[in-house]
């Protein structure tokens, strides 16, 4: 298992990428005993040709995990619940949908006074503390150890709550999948939600994800997340390049170094529904981390409240009790 | 005499905020479920926060704060002083467990919500379950107590 993963990246990666990604972190992204250390892949967008070689591995491999909605599609109380359905759009790859977790986004830029083409591969970020998953209020987003954030398409009630608090609104749905059609079809969820897993079986067998495979330009490299941070810097500074993943929202796995700022990226390129930006994204749990620190230590406050008062009550007794003598 | 009065006035904060918190955190732990947005409620005037998740969040974690400050500090009260005159009647011991499971439950998914903590994916669906199920437990007994006129301590001194 490990030797699959750790050849095909020296070959993909080339020499550099696999000395520094040497033996350790390679492995871990394999071995069950390391699996503490999150996996992050770096996107060097200087390389990306937009063949769409991975976007087509994406769909060939994953397409087992697709939605097979049944139709017609139960009636769905109130009126405005809108209905997402993409059964008969499975071939749109210029944005992502339950049915194409990668897609292939361009930009016209100016570089040195020329102006240059680029093409970015985009997908879920897969944030180290991801907001999909923590705030999916049953628990069928989760994230496994290796930093992967993936959605449990059995359990998932379509809710669409991990896009609304993703800062890139990642995650589509499909109506007329899952489990909600054996509860309440009509009065509660509303399919499945779907986006890129990052090939979590395959990383469980040893492989790497499918789209980095089929790259011919090895634009993505996969490792651990400090060894891909490291090597993200060291890019950007050979290349002058910039990053984008590494602050966004806390920290994600996803590192991407431009050969332009972002903020350019971001101008040039079409945003949309299913078409995410490149933005500065603050960190959106931070607050809430911060808050549910202050609940462990709140009991704490509120016992001392109540000593005190009671201090301050049996003095005064004491108070009362001298001035009655 | 002094300090019944201050007991009354101390009793009917205690109600007030003990009221206010358990009915924000019951909307704002509502909230945290799409429903307010499918059901018309966030399009009220005034209620649209209730279809803001980050809003909802951050209620729902200043009202658990509140909520455990106020818990933590009746504890102590009762122990220290309470005990002497008032007796906890068997709907309040009802109410008491109720809420510990509340508690417990919902502080699991605080820590869950902290960077770098993974709970096996079950564990923190049942925790979901076991949270949202004690709410109605405790929404139902909780009426029932005031329907029934049940208060959760008793005097001493009227045994
Ligand atoms: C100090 C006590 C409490 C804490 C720390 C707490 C914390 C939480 C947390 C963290 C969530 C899930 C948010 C998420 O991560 O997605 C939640 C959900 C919820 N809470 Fe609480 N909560 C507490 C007490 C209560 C009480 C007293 C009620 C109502 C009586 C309540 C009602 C709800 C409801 C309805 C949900 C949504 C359903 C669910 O996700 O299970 N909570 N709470
Ligand atoms: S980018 Fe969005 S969908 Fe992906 S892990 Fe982050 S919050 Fe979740
Ligand atoms: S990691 Fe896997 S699921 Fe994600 S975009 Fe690549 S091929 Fe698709
Ligand atoms: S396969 Fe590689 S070069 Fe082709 S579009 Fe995808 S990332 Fe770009």
């Amino acid at each position: 298992m490990k030797k699959n993963i750790s050849r095909r990246l020296f070959l993909k990666g080339g020499a550099a990428a696999a000395c520094t990604l040497a033996a350790s972190s390679i492995s871990s992204a394999a071995s069950k005993a390391d699996m503490h250390e999150q996996i992050a892949t770096l996107i060097d967008i200087s390389k990306c040709i937009g063949c769409e070689a991975c976007v087509e591995a994406c769909c060939e491999v994953n397409s087992e995990k697709y939605p097979k909605p049944q139709k017609p599609f139960p009636k769905m109380y109130p009126k405005r619940v809108p209905v997402a359905d993409w059964s008969d759009k499975q071939d749109v790859t210029n944005r992502l949908t339950p049915y194409n977790w990668l897609f292939i986004q361009s930009a016209t830029v100016e570089k040195d006074g020329e102006e240059i083409e680029l093409t970015i591969p985009r997908r879920c970020m897969h944030c180290v503390n991801p907001p999909c998953v923590k705030l999916c209020p049953w628990g069928a987003a989760k994230q496994l150890e290796n930093g992967i954030s993936r959605i449990d398409s059995d359990i998932c009630l379509g809710g669409s709550k991990c896009k609304a608090v993703c800062p890139w609104k990642i995650p589509e749905r499909q109506t007329g999948v899952g489990i909600y059609l054996d509860i309440l079809p009509s009065l509660a969820g509303n399919g499945v939600m779907y986006k890129c897993d990052r090939c979590y079986d395959r990383i469980a067998a040893g492989k790497v994800p499918a789209c980095i495979e089929a790259c011919p330009e090895n634009v993505q490299t996969i490792g651990t997340k400090n060894e891909i941070i490291k090597q993200a810097h060291k890019l950007a500074r050979e290349t002058n390049g910039y990053i984008y993943g590494e602050k966004e929202n806390g920290g994600t796995n996803t590192i991407y170094v431009s050969p332009v700022p972002f903020k350019e990226l971001n101008k040039a390129i079409e945003k949309g529904k299913g078409k995410p930006h490149f933005k500065p994204v603050k960190n959106v749990m931070a607050a809430a981390s911060n808050l549910g620190t202050a609940m462990l230590i709140a009991p704490v406050a509120g016992a001392i409240a109540a000593a005190g008062k009671f201090y301050s009550m049996v003095k005064a007794e004491k108070g009362d009790a001298s001035n009655e003598t | 005499m002094k300090h019944n009065k201050f007991h009354i006035g101390y009793e009917l904060i205690t109600g007030y905020i003990y009221r206010i918190t358990i009915f924000m955190l019951t909307l704002s732990g509502f909230a945290q479920m799409p429903i307010f947005k499918r059901y018309y409620i966030a399009d009220m005037p005034g209620l649209g926060w209730l279809s803001k998740f980050y809003v909802t969040l951050y209620l729902h974690y200043l009202f658990g704060i509140i909520f455990l400050v106020f818990t933590a500090c009746i504890i102590t009260d009762f122990f220290l002083t309470l005990r002497k005159k008032y007796k906890i009647t068997a709907s309040g011991y009802i109410r008491v467990a109720i809420l510990a499971g509340l508690t417990a439950s919902g502080i699991i998914l605080v820590i869950k919500n902290f960077a770098g903590y993974y709970y096996a994916p079950v564990f923190i669906v049942v925790m979901n379950l076991i949270h949202l199920g004690l709410v109605f437990i405790f929404l139902i007994t909780g009426f029932t107590c005031i329907i029934l006129k049940k208060n959760w301590m008793r005097d001493w001194t009227t045994l």
